[in-house]
């Protein structure tokens, strides 16, 4: 029993364990916006594009990557149950059915594409071409909707700084997906992308404005958050990254113009980590610290996610690289 | 309207038991995939790069609609389960973290490896991923069952109020997360999602070997069914014995750690030795069925087979009936047949398995037309057991979520109001039955494509899909 009541005595190591938690959720909530973001973005261009080729092209490009890509949303739900079950209990049936329209939102997208590719005639394809758009438009929205509603401690369904949020995550879905896009297709099609992504780009850029000042505006709360050097740096680093994607996008730099989207989707999800912190969930008020589970639980997934973290990386960075480049023909199953 | 407790319950068992069916076909098939793209790699034979693909696309599809459905069990324990997460959190929703992050994590990315990158990777990484998919599986199983254990047989813990609310704290890792339950549980599941792909496999092949041999109709690929038919019959040998014993080691733990559920198993309501195992047994009337207290029953029993099997061999064991348990009972019909129905499979898998063996062993199996029949009419059954069984292990904990320390109607969402919980049971509903139809419809397709041709083995991959399509039409 020596072990376990080392480790019930206190933080691994003196280590801050509850707020390294915090940051943790966040930065898996951004991997997930980051990765399946630009499947979400693949689905919004894909209502874009008529023609059937390209439209394989599409698919093709996400095939092996959204599913793994989307366990990063169930990774950010384990966490969160996991290191603040108040919270996650709290917070998703405080917001119980725009949890069950998200998860609908991903049942559609993640169903779409398999299906599309088990029958090729038109109607069948028609159908789960548009469920394949509508899943991929309307998660995001719906998670840019519930993360406002989170943020701003809200208890209604529909808010309006929650409509302007969901709307400037869809702009960067879209954003991410060129990104990606451009990474994994030639010729015409990788130049049409370009303008794709520099109105996409605008597009972000004037929604997260407005989103931002609509909280300014609507949760004095905030405001003295909102004008704390940390918030101000993300804003001018978002400023900055725009012009890195843009210029990237323009001088056909496609790692750049990918790491660049990157950044963009970490600075958005830090600026509300920023606004929350020190409070996990502002509507019942808990805090970091009030809502971390007991020290040896703590220590315990402590451990756990040290150790796997790594090993998670290393199974991307194999999936990435045997995928890297543009879609070739050959890839089937 | 229904009220938010029992919409929450009926959504849960709902959206679990199509998710099951998932993780079944994802956890079966595994080791016939790792099985087939080794002897691929090895030999280089046509017949296991058909194999390979062949079940790869159903696992793939299965796959899919799994991960969809599973997602949303998870959150429900945060949208419609919120007083049970908050006071179960902090030792219960540490394994389901680990199984995102150690099993889910390398069966998804690897998946996208093994479905899509025969041409990519080389062989040996190809193999490797092939490992990885299916341990991955595996992995999610013990995570998933070390939480579910734990509900069954709750240790390792003290009960501490917090913010106004109980709260449960780990105190010893071993205890709760090792608890014996667990153990009989994974073994127990894992060998019957092996058996219940195995029943599928031979069910399916004999449908076609069943029309070439005895019906003497043309059938594409004869001798690639032929094969399938020796493998799952090889597989199915192994597991349905071992199922049936651990099967019954099992339910003896659950006598000795959970009296309430193996009393309503055996629909035990007075406290008795020398108890009989009911083959059949009718209550006396209509209400009696649903009626926890009913006592009078019709039935079959061997004398003192249920003390018997209790006690590992003797028939004057002692049960404890259903009325030395205060408060609600579980619904003991649908514990007491459910558990019946899976005993009943599990020995008729037996003797299916044996029964094909000797046909096999006598050269007799491509000719023994009842015995394709019966396993064409098994196919579906061993999904439908592993159904039954959960239904026996969550229905027969009921009204305990955590087994004597927290009931099921104690855990549900505070907030949850009747109006939001029926809108999303009947949208899930809908949904979910939807989805299980979509999917029998798809590998049906799959099924009716039959395996690749050896001459477009390798042209379909060239030409046909930069897609990942299945290219069937």
């Amino acid at each position: 029993m020596t072990s376990v009541d080392a480790l019930s005595s206190g933080p691994l190591f003196g280590l801050p364990l509850p707020d390294l938690w915090f940051a943790l959720l966040f930065f898996i909530f951004g991997t997930f916006l980051f990765l399946d973001g630009f499947d979400f973005g693949v689905g919004a261009l894909f209502a874009t594009r008529e023609d059937e080729e390209i439209r394989e092209q599409f698919l093709a490009a996400i095939g092996p990557f959204w599913d793994g890509n989307e366990v990063w949303l169930v990774v950010f739900g384990g966490v969160m149950f996991a290191a603040f079950p108040a919270v996650y209990a709290n917070l998703f049936s405080r917001h119980y059915l725009l949890m069950f329209a998200i998860l609908g939102g991903l049942i559609l997208r993640g169903l779409a594409p398999e299906m599309y590719e088990q029958r090729h005639d038109e109607r069948w394809q028609r159908w789960w071409g548009r469920s394949f758009v509508a899943g991929s438009v309307a998660t995001p929205f719906l998670l840019g909707m519930f993360t406002a509603n989170w943020l701003l401690g809200a208890t209604a369904l529909v808010t309006p700084a929650g409509l302007l949020a969901g709307l400037t995550v869809v702009a960067l879905t879209v954003v991410d997906g060129v990104a990606f896009l451009r990474l994994k297709t030639r010729g015409d099609l990788r130049a049409d992308l370009r303008a794709d992504g520099h109105r996409a780009l605008v597009a972000y850029l004037v929604l997260v404005v407005v989103t931002l000042a609509a909280l300014y505006a609507l949760a004095p709360d905030l405001r003295a958050a909102m004008r704390s050097p940390a918030v101000l740096g993300l804003v001018a680093a978002t400023l900055l990254l725009a012009a890195g994607y843009a210029v990237a996008t323009h001088r056909d730099r496609y790692y750049a113009a990918f790491v660049a989207a990157a950044g963009l989707v970490f600075a958005l999800v830090a600026v509300i980590a920023v606004l929350l912190y020190p409070s996990v969930d502002p509507a019942t008020g808990l805090t970091v610290e009030a809502a971390i589970v007991p020290t040896l639980s703590l220590n315990l997934m402590s451990i756990g996610a040290a150790l796997l973290l790594p090993l998670v990386f290393a199974y991307f960075a194999v999936l990435y690289s045997a995928f890297s480049g543009p879609i070739e023909a050959g890839e089937s199953y | 309207m229904v009220d938010p407790v029992t919409a929450s319950r009926l959504q849960f068992a709902l959206t679990t038991i199509v998710h099951i069916v998932f993780p079944v076909v994802s956890m079966g098939l595994a080791p016939f995939l790792v099985y087939f793209t080794w002897k691929d790699i090895r030999t280089g034979k046509p017949i296991y790069e058909q194999l390979r693909r062949f079940w790869t696309r159903i696992f793939a599809v299965s796959f899919v609609v799994g991960t969809v459905t599973g997602i949303v069990l998870e959150f429900e324990f945060g949208t419609n389960f919120a007083a049970f997460a908050t006071t179960a959190g902090p030792l219960f929703g540490g394994p389901l973290a680990v199984e995102g992050m150690m099993a889910f994590m390398l069966e998804a990315t690897f998946l996208g490896v093994f479905v899509y990158g025969r041409e990519r990777v080389g062989d040996a990484l190809y193999m490797v991923s092939a490992v990885a998919v299916g341990l991955g599986t595996w992995l999610s199983a013990v995570w998933i069952l070390i939480a579910n254990s734990w509900m069954q047989t709750p240790r390792g813990f003290e009960m501490v109020v917090e913010n106004g609310h109980r709260v449960v704290h780990l105190t010893d890792p071993v205890a709760a997360y090792l608890n014996p339950r667990f153990f009989w549980m994974f073994v127990h599941m894992q060998n019957a999602a092996v058996e219940s792909v195995a029943l599928a496999i031979c069910g399916l092949s004999a449908y076609f070997v069943f029309r070439h041999h005895v019906w003497d109709r043309p059938v594409e690929h004869a001798e690639f069914w032929e094969t399938t038919l020796k493998i799952g019959l090889v597989a199915l040998l192994i597991t349905a014995p071992l199922q049936v014993i651990h099967g019954d080691m099992y339910a003896r733990h659950v006598y000795e750690t959970q009296p309430q559920k193996f009393a309503a198993m055996e629909a035990v309501w007075e406290t008795d030795s020398y108890v009989p195992e009911y083959i059949v047994a009718v209550p006396t009337s209509v209400e009696n069925l649903v009626d926890p207290r009913a006592k009078e029953i019709f039935g079959i029993g061997i004398p003192g087979g249920a003390s018997w099997l209790a006690s590992g061999g003797n028939p004057q064991a002692t049960i404890r009936g259903l009325e030395e348990f205060e408060g609600p009972q579980p619904p003991v019909a649908i514990v007491f047949w459910a558990f019946r129905m899976m005993v009943a499979l599990g020995f008729w898998f037996v003797l299916l398995a044996f029964w094909g063996g000797y046909r096999w062993y006598r050269g007799e199996l491509l000719e023994d037309d009842l015995l394709h029949k019966a396993l064409m009419a098994s196919a579906p059954l061993g999904v439908f057991a592993v159904e039954v069984g959960w239904i026996v292990t969550e229905v027969g904990r009921q009204p305990w979520i955590i087994q004597g320390v927290m009931k099921t109607s104690a855990g549900v969402s505070p907030g949850l109001t009747g109006a939001e919980a029926t809108a999303t049971l009947v949208g899930f509903a809908g949904l979910y039955l939807g989805l299980l139809a979509l999917y029998g419809y798809v590998v049906t397709r799959i099924v009716r494509a039959g395996p690749p041709d050896g001459a477009d083995l390798r042209a379909t991959d060239r030409t046909e899909s930069s897609t990942g399509a299945t290219a069937d039409d």
